[in-house]
């Protein structure tokens, strides 16, 4: 049933932890004796081991590699979590942000020293700029969650400069996850709006809400289902007519960049996660980055520093008295994550305007090829077209005995990593599949073809063969229960 | 015999002497799955109908248990924060949240008794 070159049976590697290959006597270094000193920590010296492991140089080497050839990568396979996570990374960019120029430079060198690097992050805004239609952004975010805080400040600082402190933020049922411990950590009630039946945001729900003590409204366009909130200049308006600002969660700008500018609709906020929709690493391979697109009316409360032009050079403004307005304090050390933005530029000035157009068009063709193909056969949760992703419910499981997460599981057999599951709470064992815009049709044909073969083996009463995956892991089903409820954080001899 | 009225965001009001205990039912646990934490509400909070009154988060998801009813927070049931896994295997006794005063004991008009609550759940799968 499963082809073998879907497998992934031939490297199940076993590996201790590093702490377990201690091996008395073994060193990776060899350092001279400590020549005899005078004790000047005042006996404070520290007399017993310290417990680190004691291994040579080729065995750490193979501890690590043998570690990360366990792991599945978006440099190894598909990977349907999709830009949610992190797209592709171009080597270009990787190429660029170790140019001695761009790499060697030091954070508290002076202005006059770094010059092209402010050059270089005003020129990573001007496109962000250009692309939301939005008239200013803050670079200095360090993620999207830190974004979307960054701008409920300037919600805040806006409302309050013209005397209107208000009380709450509504957040549809669509949107994001950390919009509501967003909105919360800035000190706002969260009211909830619900969804319709076509999975977007219910309109006469939301306008119902709406008086002059709702902040905001954080939108997430397009939703969690993957699907476009078509009613969003209408929604833009009832909020604008109530004096209250409409944030927008940038996390699926995957689906719009270079054909939606979302200053167009009415949005007043955005945060852009570079590492989502500008092909940055992240997680393991680097830091979040999250510059926040703000309109004329919010602009003037952007946190510091803001990179600025003047007499023919840069310098970042530090000051409130240096930019005028009433911007907020930092939000973060230094000039934000200055790699990110190299790497981000790279990715944009590399496609270009046409190009980024083309990444919008392609990962909402690959997300509505596989809706059209598994459809069906799966159940998809709501009727396409979808915009970069797809989202199917649990239904064509139902009475197999097989759950989302047995069907999860069985895909690691088949050598692929598993699509979203369980979000959005919206529906029922949600499977959400995000494909973006660089896999080749090749790639989701067999995506799709084994999908389908899963979920027909589901159909045939193999409930059991489920409930057993993953079998092709060094580690079977982790018992995730008894990880959250007596959780061991440090090893111990 | 003590009444039980069901929300139909799946908590479950038993009155007893005047006072609620509340908790979330049978057909919630199963949803949910494993429970590894539950956030109960501080006694003497002051509970409207509806609003949020605590957090379980299981191995799946993290969701809001509402008040059934409006009330002040009398008592919470310590044994889950050692054990959260009550909730799965007794959600209807010995995995309760939390007692409450009822300040309009007309709002229970509003719930579902039993066989109306089995109703709605089959109404859902």
């Amino acid at each position: 049933m499963i082809r073998p070159e879907e497998g992934n049976r031939g490297l199940r590697l076993e590996e201790p932890l590093i702490f377990e290959l201690d091996t008395p006597g073994a060193v990776g270094v060899d350092l001279p004796d400590i020549p005899d000193a005078p004790d000047r920590l005042g006996g404070l010296a520290r007399n017993g081991p310290i417990g680190l492991p004691r291994l040579s140089e080729p065995r750490v080497v193979r501890h690590y590699t043998r570690l990360s050839r366990m792991n599945y990568a978006i440099d190894s396979g598909i990977y349907p979590l999709g830009s949610c996570t992190m797209k592709h990374n171009p080597r270009l960019g990787e190429r660029l942000a170790r140019l001695p120029g761009l790499g060697d430079l030091h954070p508290l060198q002076p202005d006059s020293t770094a010059q092209g690097a402010l050059d270089l992050i005003d020129a990573c805004a001007d496109w962000l700029r250009a692309l939301t239609g939005m008239p200013a952004v803050a670079m200095s975010p360090a993620a999207g969650a830190h974004g979307e805080l960054t701008g409920l400040m300037c919600i805040r600082a806006a409302l309050e400069a013209r005397g209107d402190a208000r009380a709450k933020v509504l957040v549809p049922e669509s949107a994001h996850g950390t919009n509501p411990a967003s909105a919360r950590a800035c000190g706002y009630a969260v009211e909830s709006v619900p969804a319709d039946s076509s999975g977007r945001v219910d309109l006469a729900a939301l306008t119902d809400r709406l008086d002059p003590t709702v902040a905001g409204v954080m939108i997430t366009n397009p939703n969690t289902c993957g699907l476009f909130e078509r009613d969003i200049l209408e929604m833009a308006q009832a909020v604008h007519a109530e004096g209250g600002f409409v944030y927008c969660d940038g996390a699926n700008f995957n689906a719009l960049v270079g054909r939606v500018r979302p200053g167009d609709l009415g949005i007043d906020c955005m945060h852009l996660n570079l590492h989502k929709t500008f092909a940055t690493p992240h997680g393991g391979g680097g830091p979040g980055s999250g510059p926040v697109a703000l309109s004329a009316d919010l602009a003037p409360f952007a946190p510091l520093p803001w990179v600025l032009r003047d007499g023919g050079g840069w310098r970042l403004a530090e000051h409130a008295s240096a930019v005028g307005g009433s911007p907020l304090g930092r939000v973060k050390g230094f000039h934000g994550q200055f790699g990110v933005f190299v790497r981000a530029l790279a990715y944009m000035a590399s496609l270009g305007g046409d190009g980024l157009r083309k990444v919008a068009e392609d990962a909402v063709l690959s997300a509505n090829y596989l809706l059209a193909r598994l459809d069906g056969t799966m159940t998809a949760s709501f009727p396409g077209p979808c915009m970069h992703e797809c989202l199917f419910d649990d239904r064509f499981l139902r009475g197999t005995g097989v759950t989302t997460l047995d069907f999860a599981k069985a895909m690691i057999d088949a050598g692929v990593h598993p699509m979203t599951m369980y979000f959005p709470l919206v529906v029922h064992g949600a499977l959400l599949v995000e494909p973006t815009e660089s896999e080749s049709k090749e790639t989701l044909d067999r995506f799709a073809g084994l999908m389908l073969r899963l979920a027909e083996r589901a159909r045939a009463g193999d409930a059991a063969w489920f409930r057993e995956a993953p079998v092709h892991t060094p580690r079977r089903r982790l018992d995730e229960t008894r990880a959250a409820r007596q959780p061991v954080l440090r090893w111990t001899p | 015999m003590a009444t039980v009225k069901f929300s139909k965001d799946h908590e479950w009001i038993r009155v007893e002497n005047d006072e609620g205990v509340v908790g979330i039912t049978d057909y919630a646990q199963t949803q949910l799955g494993d429970v590894v934490f539950v956030e109960l509400p501080d006694v003497d909070r002051v509970l409207e109908a509806g609003s949020e009154a605590a957090v379980v988060e299981s191995v799946k998801a993290a969701s809001e248990v509402y008040a059934p009813v409006s009330g002040t927070v009398t008592a919470v049931n310590e044994d889950l924060d050692g054990d959260p896994s009550l909730v799965n295997s007794s959600a209807e006794d010995g995995g309760w949240f939390f007692r409450m005063t009822i300040s309009d004991p007309s709002e229970l008009d509003g719930l579902m008794d039993r066989d109306a609550y089995r109703g709605y759940v089959e109404g859902l799968d």
